[in-house]
């Protein structure tokens, strides 16, 4: 997709498609053809960058045909570089800019508590989006208003634009910073399916207060190339040769 | 149309525009369970404390976090909720300018910006506090409705018309108790309708917020001088209302904005826009000039930042002797 684009964010996407495709493909209740039942779990994608991961996703799932992922950033598509939910059905919040979409989790989280539905929200931050202040005052939100039907996933990659996320602006101890502001904290390996979903199912059982599943995950995962320079896959996609490359590496061990 | 002519602005009674908020919003809160409200830690001044004692339940206090109030209520309105987010005009438009733009702006969601202390009257609090600039960043965001009240009925409407319609909205309101001017029967409030409020044929003083009583008594002083000025209420910055614009130039010849905001991109450049691109007439802007605002009583800021009924009445005569 980011190939056929010429841009995109190939990196991050990666790092966080193990997740995705737990949430679509096994935790969230949702119905692809009717993407606005009133009682589907909420799953706010915060680090907006990740578009084509989600955009695969939701393709699979069926939210629209899998041909269409190749309009991807293209004039007109539905397919924005950063999701947009007026463009595309099963977005749930336009996000982009980081460090919004928690704080939007956290309202939807309110309203689904205040209308007592049983459903969950589910909201992915990136490692390096943790930087932002917002992101911290929706943690305090989310702590202070105990919201137990919200689940926080942050995808850490350990890589930002610049550099690692430990030299650039570090968030360790991020454990403790989060247990501090009073969230659940699990651990969970972003690329082992049972890990992941053995986190989700422990979250859904915390009350009282919110879950933060920290997700050990590789930026560029399962692309030799991209693993070992995950700062030239950022914001940048792969060419045609080394998109052949990356496919040969994604394809499961004996198959054609 | 029938304003109170005459009467002076010391003898109108007053009423503050947040009180009209708080008393609006407390009824909105009765008559729809999905209306919710937020604020950040200025419930007493902003008023949304009526609401918050009544519906504690649908009340959520963000703290001094303006950009993450401004995001949650996104994400309230993003399942069914209409919801209110108040706090202090400087920080609802330009700490969380951003989030504004994209969690509620880019999303077409059902949330209502209602900022107290606009302008210069804040007063005593100084610059930090004053917002002069908010008309100017709001309008800008594509998808906005922008509201400025020229008096607490007003005010008691726009909150009303905005939790009627579906989308986003900001709607400035004073700290101050402001002279009462539309209490009569035919007041009609529209979104996007502008009212006008006197008629005249010399030149027409185009006003919104509080600078609205000032203008009908800017108008009373040049009647006296034998000028004959129309007066129009442009409530809504955007969607602006250009027919009542283009009307007004085409039939006075020269047109006067007066605002309680900088000068630079709020009504005075709004009016501009569509005044240069459709019908060039003589104009001029009464506003705070390019400069940030100070402490002092709210009455003296007026008078120091030039915006009083002489500032329109001198602006006016600037405009007609322009004409050709």
């Amino acid at each position: 997709m980011t190939c056929a684009a010429a841009s995109g964010h190939p990196g991050g996407s990666l790092s966080a498609a193990d997740i995705i495709t737990v949430l679509y493909f096994h935790k969230l209740r949702h119905k692809p053809q009717e993407p606005n039942w009133d009682d589907r779990d909420r799953f706010v994608m915060s680090k907006g960058h990740a578009a084509p991961v989600l955009y695969a996703a939701l393709a699979e799932a069926g939210y629209f045909p899998t041909a269409y992922l190749k309009t991807l950033r293209q004039l007109g598509s539905s397919l924005q570089g950063h999701i947009d939910m007026l463009a595309l059905p099963g977005i749930e919040m336009s996000t982009g800019s980081l460090g919004q979409g928690l704080s939007a989790a956290n309202g939807m989280a309110l309203a689904c508590r205040l209308d007592k539905k049983t459903n969950r929200v589910i909201c992915l931050l990136g490692d390096g989006e943790c930087q932002e202040g917002q992101v911290w005052e929706a943690f305090m939100t989310a702590g202070h208003q105990k919201l137990d039907n919200l689940t926080i996933i942050i995808d850490r990659n350990k890589y930002q634009i610049d550099g690692k996320v430990e030299d650039i602006k570090g968030l360790e101890p991020l454990v403790d910073k989060l247990k501090a502001f009073r969230l659940h904290v699990l651990n969970c390996d972003g690329h082992d399916i049972a890990s992941i979903i053995s986190a989700l199912d422990e979250a859904e059982k915390i009350k009282g207060k919110p879950t933060a599943i920290i997700a050990d995950t590789i930026k560029g995962k399962g692309v030799d190339f991209m693993e070992s320079r995950p700062l030239d896959y950022h914001g940048k996609a792969p060419t045609a040769e080394e998109k052949a490359l990356a496919l040969e590496c994604l394809r499961p061990k004996g198959s054609k | 149309m029938s304003a109170p002519e005459g009467i002076e602005m010391s003898e109108r009674k007053k009423a503050a525009t947040r009180d009209a908020y708080g008393k609006a919003l407390l009824e909105l809160g009765k008559q729809n369970k999905d209306v919710v409200a937020l604020d950040a830690d200025l419930s007493a001044s902003t008023k949304t404390i009526l609401f918050a004692k009544e519906f504690p339940d649908r009340f959520f206090d963000m703290g001094v976090a303006e950009q993450d109030m401004i995001s949650t209520a996104a994400g309230l309105a993003a399942c069914g909720k209409i919801a209110f987010a108040s706090t202090f005009a400087v920080f609802g438009s330009g700490r969380a300018w951003e989030q504004v733009r994209i969690s509620v702006a880019y999303t077409r969601l059902n949330v209502k910006i209602v900022v107290t202390h606009a302008g210069i009257t804040t007063g005593e609090d100084g610059a930090s506090h004053q917002a002069n600039e908010d008309l100017a960043i709001m309008r800008v965001i594509p998808n906005m409705t922008v509201i400025c009240p020229s008096d607490a009925v007003e005010a008691e409407k726009a909150v009303k018309a905005a939790a009627a319609f579906h989308g986003p909205a900001y709607i400035r309101l004073s700290r101050l108790s402001t002279p009462i001017i539309n209490d009569n029967p035919d007041y009609d409030f529209k979104i996007g309708r502008g009212i006008m409020l006197r008629d005249g044929k010399d030149v027409t003083i185009i006003a919104c917020g509080l600078m609205v009583a000032e203008a009908l008594d800017a108008a009373d002083t040049l009647q006296k001088e034998g000028i004959s000025a129309r007066v129009v209420n442009l409530h809504t910055i955007k969607p602006l209302d250009k027919e009542i614009i283009v009307k007004c130039a085409q039939d006075t010849g020269a047109i006067v904005t007066a605002e309680e905001h900088s000068i630079i991109g709020g009504l005075g450049g709004a009016v501009a826009e569509v005044v240069g691109e459709n019908c060039p007439v003589p104009m001029a802007r009464v506003g705070i000039k390019d400069m940030f605002g100070e402490s002092g009583k709210p009455e003296e800021l007026l008078v120091k930042y030039g915006l009083t009924q002489e500032e329109i009445v001198q602006a006016v005569r600037s405009a007609i002797s322009r004409k050709k």
